[in-house]
């Protein structure tokens, strides 16, 4: 009841919206970092926090924040990307003459005379700027990925062209790079057991696809729980998250068909919308007006030249997004697609299990009905601590899915023991397993998101996204401080991923931490006061706006008492 | 210098005094449709509409999408899969009936080996089970350091690279080093995923008949007559033929050394998916590069899935540094989904041991290949296809009936009638509507070294019992 109530609301401003233009009080979309041009500078100053209360469409309100860049690191930043290609080109001049002793694998003699495998300019990056920082990447660990892990040392002799393991381990680093967010990631406990029992009796292979004789009956077990924890009718597992988005979208769309793809999506739905044949139009990220603009403009217009009118529009949106740890605004999504009556895919790899009062993903944190969403997709990989992905919706959807998705027909079907975690992980959250242990993660989850989101933020660091999102990216910017963060984190103990170009825009190098409800208060205060001190060291206490918004949530005051640096 | 420049402003200051009216309304008019035009909007076509609010808004009323998808009969041939309950290995328990398996492709029989199982247990015991992570991000487990180096020394090549799931190994290989506008020349009866892999490439696909030399010179010849038209754009344009080792879709083997000779005559890489034939052909399961003894460093790149012999999860490339390095930042498959769980990773590991330590394994599989090939030929109203050392061979209709619909539905019987009589085989199966050519319809009879010789005559007399009563 309160669902239609809220939606007749959403609708009303929707259109409203649409022929207002931008609201002075919804700057929070239309600002978005995207804009970052230099000469808005001196207005950041009120529009950093945009808190976006929308009255009866959002049932909590909806803090996300994209600070702008300043202007000096910018200019900085560029200069030092611009450093660097100098240098690149007078290193491959220099490797060239042979003067620099290259290390680069060569081709073999008898193909000298082929075309090049490689164009030249395609490994530049890769050569002299990746090279030189290349170390914080594929960092080997060899325990679980819990909260606290142990890395392999290894050692580079050569500025990282090639590395030699010391035979000695990094005991207990603290974990802020995996996607443990509700700690299943665990080598003893319920799960695991579970998965071991498994593992006896099934081993761990399966030798045969879905459709001719891989359908074991825990698979099924599985898409029956999926379905239920989802609130759906009816549900589908693979055995590869990356896969279930592309293998199965071009089997929901193809030729004369329309697919809306917010600009950050993971490439696995930019290649599955790729791979469907159908037309593919980018609209801007978590931008409603932009979203709203496309599909008026392709149903007014149809399918250009022939003007026909699309088969249907889809539109694709991820849950929480990886690298920008903003939250998809569902609310006004499932109004627009209501209203323009096209279908939504939403991809729920980092929201599932980690957002919602009760771990059920990002409809659930809105408090939303599933059924509005046409294709629930999701991954086992993160909170669930086991590998693959689901796809969850109407019956119809997934019958259609069992006879037609490449994945079902193609590909072998998932290991049982990873099954079993997921089944006894999913028990767990829903309550299923007779504790309490799910529900008492989930919301550690969100307790320990609120508190290092905020204190970064109180430290002065410039954070990306929603106040609620346990993926929490902090800006770096300059290439150099990339490779130096994730160095002097290590060294003191602290596993984070640094991501830059390509994986984010060019000046917009980031620190990414996910919180886990494995993390104990110590370990956030711990990394904390470390990521401090190494941003002193750096200088990344970038914000200057070190004002913070009122956080009304229901936890938070109680939880832990503030002690301001 | 100066006194001239100053000369020509003068001048034209005069001039412009000088200079009618209409002139100067004219020439001011033109200065701001330049300017309209530098600073309006860049013209786009669906923009372009001359319609009111109104009608848009009942244009997007009228607008009426096709469902979702398209409704399934409920009497669809794949929509209810057949339940196994228990692990597929030899002995399968399909719809609760326990029978022989001859569908799985657990060739070698490592799926329920104890020894993997204890590997894999040791393994969950000190990683749990999932990597929560990419192998750029904390994803990359010793385990898989350890896979990979394991499979490169097993392959003799100079690195190894793992994926997390078979099907995407090959599929995301391809467009990794294949981009818009190379070339690539494939067998007609590529598996689905490397015509995935070539789609996501987006570059020019040429089909050649299946494993016809002649036909794919014709193609290699064509090519370069046109590369001598345009030799700048020939110098940049790569080309790769891709095959596979024992195919998927035909179980017959790729002619190797004459791609190889090929290979050189034209100058094109050569990439071989071998999930059919790794850890199935050669003295020491090495594949159809160990079984024809080609040099493996004559193949660019070598791709396997590890779901067949291997009996574990996921896939691997293999060649040479030069060119496998390349996929730790482009494979998508590989940079953007989690890691392979280290449990699965340990399974194959051992399972790599057991292939080392007993080479003897291959022998007795093509024995039984052989075997097998033997027992089903002359069976009426079906026909063996593949060749008689290939581990998954199929069996097709001699006649069909005229309809795709009604030859499955009648293999279908046949499968029925042996899974009744606890023969478990199954129909190959295949997206009618997307593959590029599509294999007619065959049940998959896979060996694997556990069979024993009663095991295989009762399957044969099973299926020969099952094609008389059903094919009369």
């Amino acid at each position: 009841m309160t669902e239609s109530a809220a939606n007749k609301a959403v609708n009303g401003e929707v259109c409203h919206r649409a022929t207002n233009g931008v609201k002075p009080g919804r700057n929070g979309f239309v600002k978005n970092h995207y804009h970052y041009k230099q000469q808005k500078n001196c207005y950041a100053e009120e529009k950093v926090y945009h808190t976006a209360c929308n009255g009866g469409v959002y049932s909590r309100p909806f803090i996300e924040s994209f600070e702008e860049t300043p202007m000096f690191v910018a200019v900085l930043t560029y200069m030092g990307y611009g450093i660097l290609t100098i240098f690149g080109y007078l290193r491959d001049f220099l490797r060239d003459w042979k003067i620099e002793k290259c290390h680069i694998a060569r081709e073999r003699e008898q193909q000298k005379d082929f075309v090049p495998l490689y164009q030249d300019f395609e490994n530049f990056y890769t050569r002299n700027l990746y090279m030189r920082i290349r170390d914080n990447w594929n960092r080997p660990i060899c325990s679980v990925p819990g909260a606290k892990m142990d890395l392999v040392e290894r050692i580079s002799y050569d500025y990282n062209w090639t590395f030699d393991y010391t035979g000695r381990v990094v005991k207990d680093v603290i974990n802020m790079g995996s996607y443990n967010y509700l700690g299943f990631a665990e080598n003893t406990g319920p799960c695991a057991n579970a998965a071991a029992q498994v593992t006896m009796n099934y081993g761990v292979g399966i030798g045969s696809t879905r459709q001719e004789i891989g359908n074991l009956d825990k698979h099924e077990e599985l898409e029956k729980l999926v379905a239920a924890f989802l609130g759906v009718e009816s549900a589908m597992a693979f055995g590869m998250g990356f896969a279930t988005n592309s293998m199965n979208i071009p089997a929901l769309a193809g030729k004369g068909c329309l697919i809306l793809s917010d600009e950050l999506n993971h490439a696995s739905l930019v290649l599955g919308a790729r791979l469907s044949g159908s037309t593919i139009r980018v609209f801007k990220h978590n931008n409603m007006q932009s979203l709203e603009k496309l599909l008026r403009d392709a149903i007014v217009n149809g399918q250009p030249r022939t003007h026909r009118p699309w088969k249907k529009i889809l539109i694709l949106v991820e849950g929480i997004y990886s690298m920008e740890g903003s939250i998809v605004r569902l609310p006004e999504v499932i109004a627009l697609k209501k209203k323009y009556k096209a279908y939504l895919y939403l991809d729920e790899a980092h929201s599932i299990g980690a957002l919602g009062p009760s771990g059920r993903g990002v409809v659930d944190y809105f408090g939303l009905d599933p059924r509005d969403v046409d294709v629930m997709m999701g991954t086992f990989t993160k909170s669930f601590g086991a590998a693959g992905g689901y796809i969850g919706g109407k019956k119809e959807l997934i019958d259609y899915l069992r006879t037609h998705s490449h994945s079902a027909v193609y590909a072998t079907s998932m290991s049982p023991p990873v099954v079993e975690q997921i089944i006894t992980s999913m028990k767990c959250i829903m309550g299923e397993d007779g504790t309490t242990m799910g529900r008492e993660r989930v919301q550690q989850l969100a307790e320990n998101t609120v508190y290092f989101r905020r204190r970064l933020q109180e430290m002065g660091f410039i954070i990306y996204g929603n106040s609620d999102s346990p993926v929490v990216p902090m800006m770096l910017y300059m290439p150099a401080k990339i490779g130096a963060f994730g160095r002097e984190m290590l060294k003191r103990n602290i596993g984070v991923v640094v991501v830059g170009f390509p994986a984010t825009p060019i000046i917009e190098s980031r620190a990414r931490f996910c919180v886990s409800a494995a993390h104990t208060k110590e370990m956030l205060d711990t990394a904390l006061s470390m990521i401090s001190e190494v941003g002193d060291l750096l200088q990344l206490k970038y914000s200057r706006h070190r004002i913070l918004p009122s956080l009304d949530r229901p936890f938070d005051e109680t939880t832990y008492e503030e002690n301001e640096d | 210098m100066a006194s001239g420049q100053q000369w020509v402003l003068v001048e034209m200051v005069q001039a412009f005094y000088e200079a009618p009216a209409y002139h100067l309304i004219l020439e001011g008019i033109l200065i701001l449709w330049i300017i309209r035009l530098l600073f309006s909007k860049t013209y786009k076509l669906q923009e372009r509409s001359d319609l009111t609010e109104k009608e848009k808004e009942e244009l997007i009323e009228e607008w009426q999408p096709e469902p979702l998808v398209p409704p399934v009969s409920k009497d669809h041939p794949s929509l209810n899969y057949d339940i196994v309950t228990g692990p597929p290995s030899h002995k399968i328990i399909v719809n609760g009936k326990e029978c022989i398996n001859f569908a799985s492709f657990n060739f070698l029989g490592l799926l329920d080996n104890e020894r993997v199982k204890q590997k894999a247990l040791t393994s969950l015991k000190k990683y749990g089970v999932g990597t929560c992570g990419p192998r750029g991000f904390y994803g990359t487990f010793d385990v898989h350091l350890e896979l990979e180096e394991r499979l490169a020394k097993f392959m003799r090549t100079e690195e190894a690279i793992i994926y997390s799931y078979g099907f995407a190994t090959i599929a995301s290989a391809i467009p990794a080093y294949s981009k818009r506008g190379d070339i690539v020349f494939v067998d007609e009866a590529a598996c689905f995923s490397i015509q995935k892999g070539l789609q996501a490439s987006r570059s020019f696909i040429k089909y050649f008949k299946h494993n016809d030399m002649e036909d794919l010179e014709r193609l290699l010849k064509e090519q370069e007559l046109e590369d001598q038209k345009n030799p700048r754009k020939a110098r940049v344009t790569r080309r790769f033929i891709v095959v596979e080792g024992i195919y998927l879709n035909t179980a017959d083997v790729c002619p190797l050394p004459e791609l190889v000779k090929l290979k050189y005559k034209y100058k094109v890489r050569i990439f071989l998916e071998e999930s059919m034939s790794f850890g199935v052909l050669g003295e020491h399961g090495r594949g159809v590069t160990e079984h024809f003894g080609v040099n493996i460093d004559d193949i660019d790149l070598i791709s396997a899935n590890m779901e067949n012999a291997v009996a574990s999860v996921g896939g691997f490339c293999c060649g040479r540094s030069f060119v496998i390095d390349h996929q730790r930042l482009s494979g998508q498959g590989y940079c953007f989904s989690a890691s392979l769980p280290p449990m699965l990773a340990a399974a194959a590991i051992e399972a790599l041991n057991i292939m080392e330590e007993d080479p003897n394994i291959f022998t007795v599989l093509r024995e039984k290949c052989k075997h097998v090939h033997k027992a089903l030929q002359g069976i009426p109203g079906l026909k063996v296809v593949g060749e008689p050392f290939t581990p998954a061979l199929h069996l097709q209709l001699d006649r069909s009936t005229g309809s795709r619909e009604s030859d499955v539905k009648i293999l279908r019987s046949i499968i029925d009638y042996c899974l009744d009589r606890q023969v478990a085989l199954t129909q190959a199966r295949y997206l009618d509507k997307e593959e590029r050519f599509l294999p007619p319809p065959s049940v998959r009879v896979v060996v694997t070294v556990e069979q024993t010789e009663e095991d295989i005559e009762k399957a044969a007399s099973c299926i020969r019992e099952a094609a008389v009563a059903i094919l009369k």
